[in-house]
């Protein structure tokens, strides 16, 4: 590769040819301020905000996608470079609503930070802002198109990353916005509600839903006895929030946090995806003993069984109809805890804490209701709980641990990894080849089927037989697996998707980050939980066996079908 | 087939047919038969002649007599006299606007007397439709030379040695675009033909399209020769149906011959061409989001480089020029370079399509060649300024250029002293304005237009352009403040650096370029509250002057809201609480007796 030589505010620096100003500039520690520029996404340089002087040319230039060339004299902070870097940017905060104070993004906003980092004093235009509805048809996410600053990471993660293009950019001009097909709610297209278009919007015009009133509520109602699951990857993340490393592990943390904040039972979603493990696993033991619906792909995701329904509806019969871990919960917390504990079902309250956006529309599909009631009455994303923990000043990083409540707060390694992609193939291979083999497994890192690659895929032998499995994170990928195996150049029998990259770690309700290493100490943290617990295989969950023992009857039983299992259906696109 | 002693050519352009050629046309048939005239008198529709204003045009042959603003009604005296009798029918005839001379002959005419016409060669002298006349004169004798004598590199070097400038508003040498192309790494290239012409009131591109299509059929085959492509785009707007059709009829008739497909010219070169409509966006004339928009994505402009050259449409190295840039091709190819440096000057060889508008006698389409002065295309070719009102302003390059006062006249117009005057060639639109126009007003209108078509995708354009726009309304609605002509400025300078593509980067001009030589009616506005040309509304105040007024009652007659009162004979007022200020009775007053 060619080497190219330039300077940089007067700093030389090599770099390879093809690198950008940014790129190089990033590698001398000189630090452009950026807004448009992501760098898990396409080059866009639309913002204009990382504009640098390039000697002998007359223009600025976007220095996120402008290449290097030999003996280019860069200059990132010249008079004219920070004139024109603080004009553009007064320009798009004067069309900005400037609600700061009551924003939810405040303090986590990259326009408030450009601003202070470019010592905006004062917005010299005065004329029209952009006055739209705020676009609240859906479950999952708030679109408020007079925040967006238009800089298109989210059309670009949606299209890119996700596959969905749920938005793009309509109209010209100053009268630009970003919306849906036909200017619908989010609700009404394409949208699978995976939100990562929060995670990658530099202001407020996405956010979740905000759920966390209800919750209120429901905690000051003294009728209400309110239980809440947490999510493997909530524990991974968490800490994000209140200044800790990333990658700590807060679960107990996380316990007695929701204790001190009043919830009545904290429960663990991982009980629920253990006994997920045990469903699916028959499941897909039996269609492979039958060869039926083969490939079995997993339905944990409720972004992907979103986009599935969307995008590939001839594959519906082969995703599995295990309802997922949140939702097996919540029906089990209206049945089998209600009877128990000898509480009345409709007094209970089912909170649930998820690192995922979908979840909150998953929870509200209107078969989800198996208990009779509505089986989750509430979910909150991580960044919610955190909102909460905050309000009620508690001290979280300093909070000893406590642990879950039993029954439901049983959970095995098996779980935990659920929430990281992989995790949920690689939980079911340990209880699978154990029931198929009979004998127990050697050992339980399935070391194959781990890892970021956005596809992977192995061949495991179990009871001697090769069993072709897959793993897709992301719905770009998943697309790019699913038509592989629709054009025939591919077969398994068991494939997991998450809709997130990563899997739930990168999750669209998670502390906002799309840094792939932040993604990586999150997983790690999982693998750490797993390897520190006890028992590390779903089926010898014990509460699981009483559960089954007590209540449910046989795996894949009656019960079991008509409380723990749905159905799917193919959705309009448009 | 009998010998047809006499051709009529009858426009069929954009400008014609909506002024009624063809039911002057039909006329003009049944008028021929009902005199047993069909045989011998052939009527051809040909392609624009440019003077737009005049139509419909007829032209008469072998005697070159030119017949303007035809009406259905007028064919019958027409044959009669004409075609049957040779009798000219000096009504029909142009007249000089100041001496009112009527004038029989093409070449007569002060229009046409300074026009060298090298792109619109064919233009208004043969039917577009038909391939077989414009191989008559001498089509597709480039593309011939050029792949069965020539090698890509002769071409490249024979175009570049021409000088030859886009024509598209850039001026970048045509040559080295071409080189860069033919270098460019790739198995598949491509040729596209930027026909997205959307500077207001600019036509001259569809006029080509229009008039001569093959010309530009040719062009693009020469130059996917020249740089190794064997498929090529026309980028159209869909609101020229007439362009379309001509030049979907060219490629066809193209492909019949062979000239266009496999082995053309038994040469062992391919190549062919395919039609894309834009919607109208006026970004889409941006190369790069021209090539987006063919793509099938929303036409927004990317970063360069990369340039086409080397990553254009799909990824590929692709040519993009304009269309009147590929009609001077042949023209190049078959002649030779020398003979077309002959034409313009140094820098800017050549001619130059204008479209002339505005203030101005004669409107319509003008070839000139380069280092013509602005004073004789707008006195000698555009017959000057109608109703002895006095010259203000030129306004070149649309609504990214600048306007030119008084004082410029005599600026040729070619690429370099335009700019250097403050102004730009851009792709030729020529609007002139008379003393009757607030230069304000004139930058406001300029910059209502940029700011709607803008794309939106970079933020100084599209917040800039808006905030500067919002200014200039303040400004002519009398609420403009001190700082605001220094804020202009500002916004002006960072929007024109930072901006992504040449919309945003040049669309500050109409502001800068008025600033520069009329700063003072900006001080007007802003301190004294006054339009000084009296256009803006929210600055006039009506008032008559006692001394002038002799009472006569007009004034008072035509104001719609009885805002003025006065007995006869005496001098009038006008009430300014009901006045609306339309202007009517300054219009109506025959002494100059209102004041506003």
């Amino acid at each position: 590769m060619e080497r190219i030589k330039l300077t940089i505010d007067n700093k030389p620096v090599e770099v390879e040819a093809g690198t950008t100003i940014l790129e190089a500039a990033q590698k001398i520690g000189v630090h452009i301020p950026t807004l448009c520029y992501h760098p898990e996404l396409r080059l866009e340089g639309a913002c204009r905000i990382c504009v640098v002087e390039v000697e002998g040319l007359r223009n600025l230039v976007a220095s996120c996608v402008y290449p290097v060339a030999d003996n280019m004299v860069v200059k990132t902070n010249s008079e004219s470079v920070r004139r024109a870097r603080k004009t553009v940017l007064e320009l798009l905060i004067a069309n900005h609503p400037m609600d700061c104070l009551v924003c939810s993004r405040h303090g986590e906003c990259e326009l408030q930070d450009l601003s202070r980092q470019l010592g905006i004093r004062q917005v010299r235009f005065t004329g029209g802002k952009r006055d739209m509805a705020v676009d609240e048809s859906s479950h999952s996410i708030v679109r408020d198109p007079n925040k967006c600053v238009l800089c298109g990471r989210c059309v670009r993660v949606c299209a890119e990353t996700q596959a969905v293009s749920a938005i793009g950019v309509a109209n010209r001009g100053s009268s630009s916005i970003v919306t849906t097909p036909f200017n619908k709610g989010l609700a009404d297209g394409p949208c699978v509600g995976c939100g990562q278009c929060i995670n990658v919007c530099p202001v407020a015009a996405l956010r979740e839903k905000d759920d966390t009133e209800r919750v209120w509520g429901a905690l000051h109602d003294p009728q209400a006895h309110v239980v809440v699951q947490v999510a493997p990857a909530v524990r991974a993340a968490l800490g994000e929030e209140f200044g800790m490393r990333p990658g700590s592990l807060v679960t107990g943390k996380t316990v007695t946090a929701l204790r001190q904040l009043g919830f009545d039972q904290i429960f663990d979603t991982q009980f629920a995806a253990d006994l997920t493990i045990i469903e699916e696993g028959h499941e897909f033991i039996h269609r492979l003993k039958n060869n039926v619906n083969l490939p079995l792909i997993t339905s944990c995701s409720p972004g992907w069984v979103g986009y599935c329904e969307r995008f590939y509806p001839e594959m519906l019969p082969h995703v599995s109809t295990c309802k997922s871990p949140q939702q097996m919960f919540g029906v089990l917390a209206k049945t089998y805890y209600a009877e128990r504990a000898n509480i009345n079902p409709a007094n209970i309250f089912s909170v649930s804490v998820m690192p995922c956006t979908a979840k909150k529309s998953e929870a509200a599909r209107e078969e989800m209701q198996s208990s009779g009631y509505r089986d989750v009455d509430a979910v909150i994303t991580t960044r919610e709980l955190a909102s909460m923990i905050r309000e009620a000043g508690i001290d979280f990083a300093n909070l000893p641990d406590s642990e879950f409540e039993l029954p439901m707060g049983m959970s095995t390694g098996a779980g935990t990894i659920f929430g990281v992609t992989g995790g949920v193939m690689e939980a079911a291979l340990r209880t699978v080849a154990e029931i198929l083999d009979g004998e127990e497994l050697p050992s339980l890192e399935f070391q194959q089927v781990r890892g970021f690659a956005g596809v992977r895929e192995a061949t495991i032998r179990i009871a001697g037989q090769p069993v072709r499995i897959a793993i897709a994170n992301g719905l770009a990928h998943a697309k790019r697996l699913l038509d592989s195996i629709k054009a025939g150049e591919a077969e398994y029998h068991f494939i997991e998707i998450m809709g997130c990259p990563g899997g739930c770690i990168g999750g669209g309700g998670q502390p906002l980050s799309t840094d792939p290493e932040i993604r990586m100490h999150r997983a790690a943290a999982l693998y750490r939980q797993d390897m520190l617990k006890k028992v590390r295989k779903s089926h010898e969950n014990p509460a699981v066996k009483e559960l089954y023992r007590s209540f449910l009857g046989e795996p894949n039983g009656e019960k079991a079908h008509q409380l723990l299992h749905t159905h799917y259906q193919a959705r309009s696109r448009y | 087939m009998g010998l047809i002693r006499s051709h009529v050519l009858v426009c069929a352009g954009t400008g014609c047919v909506s002024s009624g050629c063809k039911m002057m046309q039909e006329a003009m048939q049944q008028a021929l038969e009902r005199h047993g005239l069909s045989s011998e008198i052939k009527v051809v529709e040909t392609g624009c002649f440019g003077f737009c204003k005049e139509g419909p045009i007829v032209m008469v042959y072998p005697e070159g007599t030119f017949y303007c603003q035809v009406k259905p009604e007028d064919v019958e005296e027409l044959v009669s006299e004409h075609l049957l009798k040779g009798r000219i029918v000096e009504r029909l005839l142009y007249k000089e606007p100041v001496s009112e001379r009527a004038i029989s002959l093409f070449n007569d005419i002060g229009f046409y007397q300074k026009q060298q016409r090298v792109a619109l060669r064919n233009c208004g002298k043969i039917n577009p439709e038909s391939i077989e006349e414009y191989i008559a004169r001498d089509g597709y004798q480039a593309l011939a030379k050029a792949v069965t004598q020539m090698t890509p590199t002769q071409v490249i070097e024979m175009v570049s040695e021409s000088g030859l400038r886009g024509r598209g508003g850039g001026g970048f040498p045509a040559g080295r675009k071409w080189e860069f192309a033919r270098v460019a790494q790739g198995d598949i290239k491509y040729v596209v033909c930027n026909a997205d012409e959307g500077d207001p009131g600019a036509f001259m591109d569809r006029s080509i399209l229009e008039g001569d299509p093959h010309s530009v059929v040719e062009a693009m085959a020469i130059a996917g020769y020249a740089i190794g492509a064997k498929q090529g785009y026309v980028y159209v707007r869909a609101e020229y149906p007439i362009a379309v059709e001509r030049l979907s009829i060219a490629i066809k008739q193209a492909r019949e011959l062979g000239l266009l497909g496999k082995n053309i010219f038994g040469s062992g070169f391919d190549f062919d061409l395919g039609i894309r409509l834009g919607a109208g966006a006026f970004v889409c004339g941006e190369e790069t989001a021209l090539l987006t928009s063919i793509e099938g994505h929303r036409g927004t402009p990317r970063p360069r480089p990369p340039y086409p050259a080397v990553k254009g449409l799909w990824g590929k190295p692709t040519l993009i020029n304009n269309v009147e840039t590929f009609a001077n091709i042949p023209v190049i190819i078959l002649h030779g370079p020398a003979k077309f440096k002959s034409i313009g000057t140094d820098t800017s060889p050549g001619t130059k399509v204008f479209a002339l508008a505005g203030n101005i006698n004669n409107t319509g389409l003008v070839e000139v060649p380069m280092g013509t002065t602005l004073r004789e295309i707008v006195y000698d070719i555009g017959g000057g300024i109608p109703g002895g009102k006095a010259f203000k302003a030129c306004q070149t390059g649309g609504p990214s250029g600048g306007c030119l006062p008084a004082e410029l006249l005599d600026t040729p117009v070619d690429y370099d002293s335009l700019t250097a005057a403050g102004s730009m060639m851009g792709s030729g639109g020529l609007i002139v304005m008379d003393e009757d126009n607030c230069m304000v007003d004139v930058a406001r209108f300029f910059l209502e237009f940029t700011q709607d078509e803008s794309c939106g995708k970079c933020v100084p354009c599209r917040e800039g352009t808006k905030r500067m726009l919002e200014i200039l309304e303040r400004i002519t609605n009398g609420e403009g403040v001190a700082g605001d002509i220094e804020l202009l400025e500002e916004l002006a300078e960072v929007i024109s650096r930072t901006s992504l593509c040449g919309l945003g980067q040049t669309a500050p001009n109409p502001v800068l370029a008025t600033l520069k030589f009329f700063r003072d009616e900006y001080e007007a506005h802003i301190y004294e509250k006054r339009c000084p040309a009296g256009v803006c509304q929210a600055l006039l105040s009506y008032a008559i002057v006692a001394e002038k007024c002799k009472g006569c009652g007009l004034c008072k007659k035509v104001c719609p809201v009885d805002a003025i009162s006065g007995d006869l004979r005496q001098p009038h007022t006008i009430d300014k609480d009901k006045c609306i200020k339309c202007g009517a009775c300054v219009a109506k007053c025959p002494f100059k007796a209102i004041s506003r």
